[in-house]
């Protein structure tokens, strides 16, 4: 039997800690969520030798133990924690030799737990580049541990790495400094008042407000109870404290760490200088941003076209390959094209989340963050909303996962809540199809009236995400504190393995999370769509042909009227004829009516349902659309699908939530059934009243 | 009246003197904005806010409604 021993990696951000824990693990790794809340549970396997394997976690990125995001909570509860099954034999601190001495704040804290802690100095690759050297050997002695010394970059110093974690039990566990004299008094008594318990943790636990877990809920709440100093004096300690530890590491530093200033060259500021620029800052941050979009619709195309045929053609081939039945149609029909509809926005998703990736691991990202944020702030929101803003115009559930790291919760709240506004991938089609039966081909300036009533569309999506902002940050009475520090890190080269990895586990993770729900939606259309109560569907056959008998139809017409037919009396027919009344005000017919329940599912379902309800073969738009031109309005006459009917549609999809995964998605980010309802009541009730308002007034 | 990090014009540099308020969140003085520090302002977003500051060597971006307590003594060059 083999041993296997609980290494955790700890570190600031934009250390590498990633890069490390993929250094360790390689592709043994696997990403998860810890129990209850959505923050990524990252582990992995590394090999030491052949009887001992190490459980690797990489914690979420902290500067200190003092937590102010879900994310960090993690990393304190896990600490505090011996109980936990993850709790680790040795922790390893990964730091950046370029911000050794910030790095090192965290690094003492978790020395003060008393839990054997190896500091890995990470991008040493740099040091001579800036100038820097160290006195390892000073050191170790001082801060009480060992040190390795690499580059994920250059890979070096891995191995050493893994040397010292093998032998993890010689690892000093003894706290560097003593912080508990920055108030001698009241730790004496908080020491006398809980004689068996570790110090620094009975300071954690007063001062963080943490979830624990259950198993130690009573100790947690004894310790609590110890209040003997108001929520201001225990932040003024706590403030003491930073400068006392800050005072600890400048004197270790003082000897143990000499840096040239002549010898460093600094790219940094002549970069930042360009990208933070009053204009040239927003001109390079829009330039970007199209060539991201064009490279998202021109790239993706010819995977998504051969993606789409090879569904289709799959389709075929089980039609006709397996015995005709219940089954086979289920698998058909509604299976293998409910799975195409997941698989076909793979090219588009994992380019986006390349850009992303390639935009955050460069430091570009809190450049913009930065440019942003004052304009973003007018309207409730943070300057660390602008990325989620821009990825919904792909598809709005990355984005909604993007919002992760706006640190406000009522920030990263109204993020969530108006980011499906936007005009993502999946509105496109509908757009284009009504577009094109309804506005005329004229130009204005040169720009066509079609192109112009598709920006029209992006920029009423957008400014309706902004406004709305605007209106929830008056409504929501929210208390979260809304500090905003944003570390703007070096520029750096992105390393391919890591954005790699990104993409694809990110990929993923989209794929099988809204995948399912696609799935069981597509299952529960296709049943309804294929059955119905009573004579007029389960005699379709009989009814269609005798009421056509004279027209001399050939077999394929004959069998698109009996499709049509069915279809009317299935259940999901009889639903439409059902809402028919609610919707007629807005100028729809009941086809338009199913096609819009349909399309709660997923928006592109809209093309798809009216192609089967028009009784067209094919999926191919140009056909739908020639059959649309030629839909008649039952009851006005004249075609259906007129400017007043059509800028209603348009409008209708702009607003309606009307996407199953986005709901999923928003309701696994926020943990409540709440905010995904809410969306879709008001984002809905608002499309209708739009939709009626602008066809009333068209007509 | 005090001189705040909020008086800071872009490029000029100063060394912090007080961060007692309790206004200040924490993680502002576990990234090095801590008393005796110099720090420089790199860079300050249009409409003035956010500010880009380099405190010893740590670069990171604050809000103005932070920055306002943070109290400094300007260097004259």
């Amino acid at each position: 039997m083999s041993k296997q021993i609980n290494i955790a990696l700890i570190g600031n951000p934009n250390t590498g800690k990633t890069s490390v824990f993929n250094a360790l693990t390689g592709l043994n790794q696997q990403v998860g969520n810890y129990p209850g809340i959505t923050v990524e549970k990252k582990e992995g396997i590394c090999k030491l030798d052949r009887n001992l394997k190490a459980h690797v976690i990489d914690l979420p990125g902290t500067y200190s133990l003092n937590a102010s995001s879900l994310d960090e909570n993690v990393v304190i509860e896990l600490l505090l924690n011996r109980n936990d099954k993850d709790f680790p034999d040795v922790v390893v601190v990964v730091s950046d030799v370029e911000n050794l001495k910030r790095n090192l704040l965290l690094f003492t804290q978790i020395k003060d737990l008393e839990i054997p802690t190896i500091l890995a100095i990470n991008m040493a690759d740099r040091m001579d580049y800036k100038g820097i050297s160290l006195d390892i050997p000073y050191l170790e002695e001082h801060l009480k541990t060992k040190i390795a010394l690499i580059s994920t970059r250059k890979k070096t110093g891995i191995e050493d790495l893994k040397a010292l974690i093998e032998n993890y039990k010689e690892m000093s566990s003894e706290p560097c400094l003593k912080a508990s004299e920055i108030d001698n008094d009241y730790f004496n008594k908080l020491r006398k008042a809980f004689p068996n318990q570790l110090l620094y943790k009975l300071w954690l636990v007063i001062t963080q407000d943490v979830n624990f877990g259950k198993t130690n809920r009573k100790e947690i709440n004894a310790i609590n109870s110890f209040k003997t100093k108001t929520k201001g004096d225990l932040k003024r300690l706590q403030q003491k404290e930073t400068i006392k530890r800050y005072q600890f590491i400048n004197n270790v530093l003082k000897i143990g760490q000499t840096i040239d200033v002549n010898q460093a060259k600094d790219l940094r500021s002549k970069l930042d200088r360009i990208l933070t620029h009053k204009i040239y800052g927003y001109l390079i941050f829009f330039l970007i941003l199209l060539v991201i979009f064009q490279a998202i619709y021109d790239w993706s195309a010819i995977p998504m076209e051969f993606i789409d045929s090879t569904f289709a053609q799959f389709s075929e081939w089980t039609k006709n390959a397996l015995p005709a039945g219940d089954f086979t149609s289920l698998l058909a029909e509604g299976i293998i094209p409910g799975l195409g509809g997941i698989v076909i926005f793979i090219p588009q998703i994992a380019f986006l989340f390349l850009f992303i990736a390639i935009l955050e691991e460069s430091g570009y990202m809190s450049r913009v963050v930065f440019l942003m944020d004052k304009i973003m702030r007018r309207f409730g929101l943070s300057g660390k909303s602008i990325v989620p803003l821009i990825s919904g115009t792909a598809c709005a559930i990355p984005a909604i996962m993007a919002t992760r790291n706006i640190e406000s919760w009522k920030e990263r709240l109204i993020t969530i809540l108006v980011t499906p506004f936007t005009t993502c991938a999946a509105r496109l089609p509908v757009y284009l199809i009504i577009i094109s039966l309804v506005i005329p081909e004229g130009s204005f300036l040169g720009l066509g009236y079609q192109a112009l009533t598709l920006m029209l569309l992006y920029l009423i999506g957008f400014g309706s995400a902004v406004f709305s902002a605007y209106l929830l940050n008056k409504v929501l009475k929210i208390q979260s504190k809304t500090f905003f520090v944003v570390e703007m890190p070096n520029y750096k080269l992105p390393l391919f393995k890591n954005v790699a990895l990104t993409v694809l586990e990110k990929t993923k993770s989209f794929v099988v999370g809204a995948g399912k729900i696609i799935l069981a939606i597509s299952i529960v259309l296709w049943v309804l769509a294929s059955y119905g109560p009573g004579e007029n569907f389960n005699n379709a056959e009989k009814i269609v042909s005798q009421k056509f008998q004279k027209d001399n139809l050939n077999e394929s017409e004959l069998s698109k009227k009996i499709a049509s037919h069915k279809l009317e009396h299935s259940f999901i027919g009889i639903a439409g004829h059902a809402i028919e009344p609610a919707i007629r005000p807005l100028g729809y017919d009941w086809k338009i009516g199913i096609a819009i329940v349909s399309s709660f599912a997923a928006r592109e379902v809209f093309v798809g349902t009216l192609a089967t309800i028009y009784s067209v073969g094919s999926d191919d738009e140009e056909t739908i659309k020639n059959r649309m031109a030629g839909e008649v309005n039952p009851i006005l006459g004249g075609p259906l699908f007129n400017f007043a009917s059509g800028i209603s549609l348009l409008l209708f999809y702009a607003f309606a939530m009307q996407c199953m995964s986005t709901l999923a998605i928003v309701k696994r980010e926020t943990n409540s059934w709440k905010w995904p309802a809410y969306q879709l009541v008001v984002m809905t009730a608002l499309a209708y009243l739009v939709a009626l308002a602008s066809y009333q007034f068209l007509k | 009246m005090n001189t705040t990090l909020a008086d800071l014009k872009k490029g000029e540099s100063a060394v912090i003197t007080d961060v007692s308020s309790i206004e200040i969140p924490l993680k502002l003085l576990e990234m090095g904005c801590l008393p005796g520090n110099n720090v420089q302002l790199v860079q300050i977003a249009p409409f003035s806010d956010p500010m880009y500051l380099n405190i010893n060597g740590s670069h990171l971006a604050i809000r103005k409604e932070t920055a306002i307590h943070v109290l400094i003594e300007k260097i004259n060059e």
